[in-house]
């Protein structure tokens, strides 16, 4: 019996004085979705994969600089479990499915198909799980639901217009005309929508002449480029992205399409290296949210996460590498507020049992439940800058966006005249649908 | 009582009653399974009449989206009134299709399905109230007035019914199967010179065995979009086509269960294959394709059949 006592006296005097001895704990397992195949992968799912490896790693070892400094998250190493985001809806579901429910990760980070994540949120609201969606530019995944567990770490597609369009009416006011070459498909199909809606609020005189909706994948542009020849116009818009787009430039400028229209990107970003020689000098490029190229930001946590890109995959970090840099960071900084208040909140008890089991249940990691309030209107420095949740009631990020033009110098894509566009200007406030936005109240800066 | 029957109706209730102790994720799976194994047993009753249909994307998506649209055209979210307004769209879209498909066979046959599939992938795609490309959420919140709101019971009622309705089906394709019509199947698909000469209209023969299988794949395709709470137009997509190729292949056209093993076995490996070489799960697939073509031309179901013929010289 002193025995048992004894055990007992011990056991409480290390849980009192030696906390981090209870922190054995099990890793967290995040489930991480991307493309690995397909059209998407070679730009944006194996770039995001390799960034996730990266940044993970460098997490556990406790690498990054304040105030992620802290080893994984709150002390608690991370573990990835991948999947291949390919294949459509019903797959994507299936799957989601199996990562939750057999594999018991604890969240989930991923997708960049707008069509996965409207698809996916209501299932992460069936089975319970804290899911960040780390891109998809559907503004109607938020606008039209109402959702618990489901947050976007990046801010949806109708900032790439308002901000592009503004930025093109400040080096370009006397503009008159205009055409639109978009990819056929949801993204495309409103990033096109958006695009005449701003246009026509910021400038109504400027004409739009003519819309071709190509096929995803397709990969000839033909028949788009004659009819664009013949219209003219002074400026061509586009939300084509990846090898569509890359195929786009390669038939056009050996066509001459350049020589007379200026073109605008609002997907440009994501792999302008790759397009060194093929994309013309002036084109306005824009990426949702301050990228790599396009903000020269010297910030601590923006030289760490390029150089552990650099140093995983020998490549620059491009859009998808920042976006999951927003969602893990989003995630680690909610976890380890949720445990912090905790620990604050926690009140010591008289009697020594109570003790026990008040400091067990204030050192133990934070539920779901916990993390969901303090992830919603969070907000954290990423290497992009500020982010914070306060759309969507606390579930979709606000950020700024900047736009530039590009100038090919010694086979390196340079972008230059960059613009910084906060938030509140490109972005509709919380719980306005963007179209009614867009409509009704967009503020003017120089009218 | 017929062997298939019987065995039909255990496997049913067996499933029911297990899918009570299974893991959640197994029982997802294996919903999952049952619409393909419902698509596709419709597929195995064209390839029985000779003709393999590389569009039935089609009806899997029409199924869906009527479905789906109940909703927000009518305001109804109720189970039941779901798969009757699949099973209505489905009739009358393959009834109207079969006059001009009925003529057709062999590639051209295939070739013209998969047509018809496309334009509607091309429709839906350009229909922006519809989600174009994107889709919309679906949610069943009835099944025969009851709440399905409530987490494990309200997925297990989902799965009783799929199970249930994919049990109604095999029987009465089986059953159809049996009869005299359905034997003409075959027939047509050996000799149609002599069917005809027999007193028997080819024609009217491949219309219903069209309009039968298109509605099991609108049936599919409903139970599909209830269980998965999300369509979009890459339900008619010709890839989705051709998995139901791919599984009807795999598992061959003797019985009314192989469709039903073959989607399972194919959902499985896929799931697995996800899991541990996310890179190269295509490759698996493709793979596992090859082994059973080579080794098992006759599709999986010919495993049980050659053990049967062993047994019993």
């Amino acid at each position: 019996m002193k025995r048992l006592v004894n055990t007992f006296v011990l056991i409480t005097m290390i849980l009192i004085f030696c906390p981090k001895c209870l922190s054995e704990e099990p890793p967290l397992r995040i489930g991480f979705v991307s493309f690995l195949s397909g059209p998407a992968s070679s730009d944006y799912g194996i770039p995001a994969r390799n960034a996730a490896m990266a940044i993970v790693s460098s997490l556990n070892a406790g690498a990054a600089p304040n105030p992620h400094n802290m080893r994984g998250f709150s002390g608690r190493q991370i573990e990835l479990v991948f999947i291949d985001e390919a294949g459509g809806t019903t797959k994507q579901v299936t799957e989601f499915n199996q990562l939750v429910l057999r594999h018991k990760v604890d969240f989930v980070i991923g997708y960049l198909s707008s069509a996965n994540c409207l698809a996916i949120a209501p299932a992460a609201e069936r089975l319970k799980v804290l899911t960040i969606l780390m891109d998809c530019g559907s503004a109607q995944v938020f606008e039209e639901n109402n959702y618990k567990y489901v947050f976007r770490t990046r801010s949806h597609a109708t900032m790439d217009a308002i901000a592009g369009a503004k930025y093109l009416l400040k080096i370009f006011p006397e503009i008159e005309n205009f055409s639109g070459i978009n990819p056929n498909y949801a993204y495309g199909q409103e990033s096109w929508r958006d695009w005449n809606a701003v246009m026509k609020v910021l400038a109504p005189k400027v004409e739009s002449q003519s819309s071709h909706m190509t096929k995803l994948g397709t990969g000839h542009f033909n028949s788009e480029i004659s009819s664009l020849l013949t219209k003219k116009s002074q400026l061509i818009h586009s939300s084509l992205w990846g090898g569509d787009l890359k195929a786009f430039l390669i038939q056009a400028k050996a066509r001459g399409l350049f020589k007379s229209t200026r073109l605008l990107l609002v997907a440009g970003e994501p792999n302008l290296q790759k397009l060194s020689g093929f994309i013309p000098d002036g084109t306005i490029v824009g990426a949702r949210g301050m990228s790599s190229g396009m903000l020269d930001n010297q910030s601590d946590l923006n030289m760490w996460l390029k150089s552990i890109f650099k140093k995983e995959t020998g490549e620059t970090a491009s859009y998808p590498v920042y976006s999951v840099a927003n969602a893990i960071l989003g995630l680690k900084k909610a976890y380890e507020k949720a445990r912090l208040s905790k620990l604050q909140k926690a009140v010591p008890m008289a009697d020594v049992a109570g003790v026990q089991e008040g400091m067990k249940e204030a050192y133990s990691p934070p539920n779901t439940q916990q993390i969901i309030e303090s992830f919603e209107n969070l907000s954290y420095e990423t290497p992009n800058g500020k982010v914070s949740m306060i759309q969507g009631n606390g579930h979709q990020a606000v950020h700024g966006t900047s736009y530039g033009v590009t100038r090919t110098l010694e086979g390196k894509v340079n972008i230059e005249n960059i613009l910084f566009f906060p938030a509140k200007e490109v972005q509709p406030p919380g719980n306005t649908k963007s179209l009614d936005w867009i409509r009704n109240r967009l503020p003017t800066r120089n009218p | 009582m017929d062997r298939t029957l019987a065995f039909i109706s255990i496997g049913a209730v067996t499933l029911i009653l297990s899918g009570y102790a299974m893991p959640q994720w197994a029982v997802f799976l294996t919903t999952v399974s049952l619409c393909y194994g419902t698509v596709v047993l419709g597929m195995i009753l064209l390839v029985r009449t000779g003709l393999v249909s590389f569009g039935h994307g089609l009806y899997f998506c029409l199924g869906a989206y009527a479905a789906g649209t109940l909703k927000p055209f009518f305001g109804l979210s109720e189970l039941v009134f779901m798969l009757i307004a699949a099973i209505l769209v489905t009739t009358i879209t393959s009834f109207a299709l079969g006059f001009l498909l009925r003529k057709y066979r062999d590639i051209f046959f295939a070739m013209l399905s998969l047509a018809f599939s496309m334009i509607l992938y091309g429709l839906l795609s350009k229909s922006t109230e519809l989600g174009s490309t994107d889709g919309f959420n679906v949610t069943a919140e009835t099944a025969f007035g009851i709440a399905l709101s409530e987490l494990e019971y309200g997925r297990y009622l989902i799965f009783v019914i799929t199970v249930g309705t994919s049990w109604l089906c095999c029987t009465l394709l089986h059953l159809y199967l049996l009869s005299n019509k359905g034997k003409l199947a075959e027939a047509i698909r050996d000799n149609e010179l002599r069917v005809e000469y027999l007193g028997a209209s080819v024609n009217n023969i491949i219309h219903i065995n069209y309009v039968i299988s298109a509605v099991l794949a609108g049936l599919g395709g409903a139970l599909m979009s209830i269980s998965i709470g999300h369509i979009d137009p890459e339900m008619s997509y010709w890839t989705t086509s051709g998995e139901f190729v791919f599984i009807t292949i795999m598992s061959g056209s003797s019985s009314v269960i192989a469709p039903f093993l073959g989607a399972a076995v194919f959902t499985s490996i896929r799931s697995f294959a996800y899991e541990y070489s996310p890179d190269t799960w295509q490759l698996l697939l493709g793979v596992t394709m090859l082994v059973i073509i080579v080794f098992l031309p006759e599709g999986l179901w010919s495993l049980f059949s050659k053990i049967k013929k062993k047994g019993s010289p």
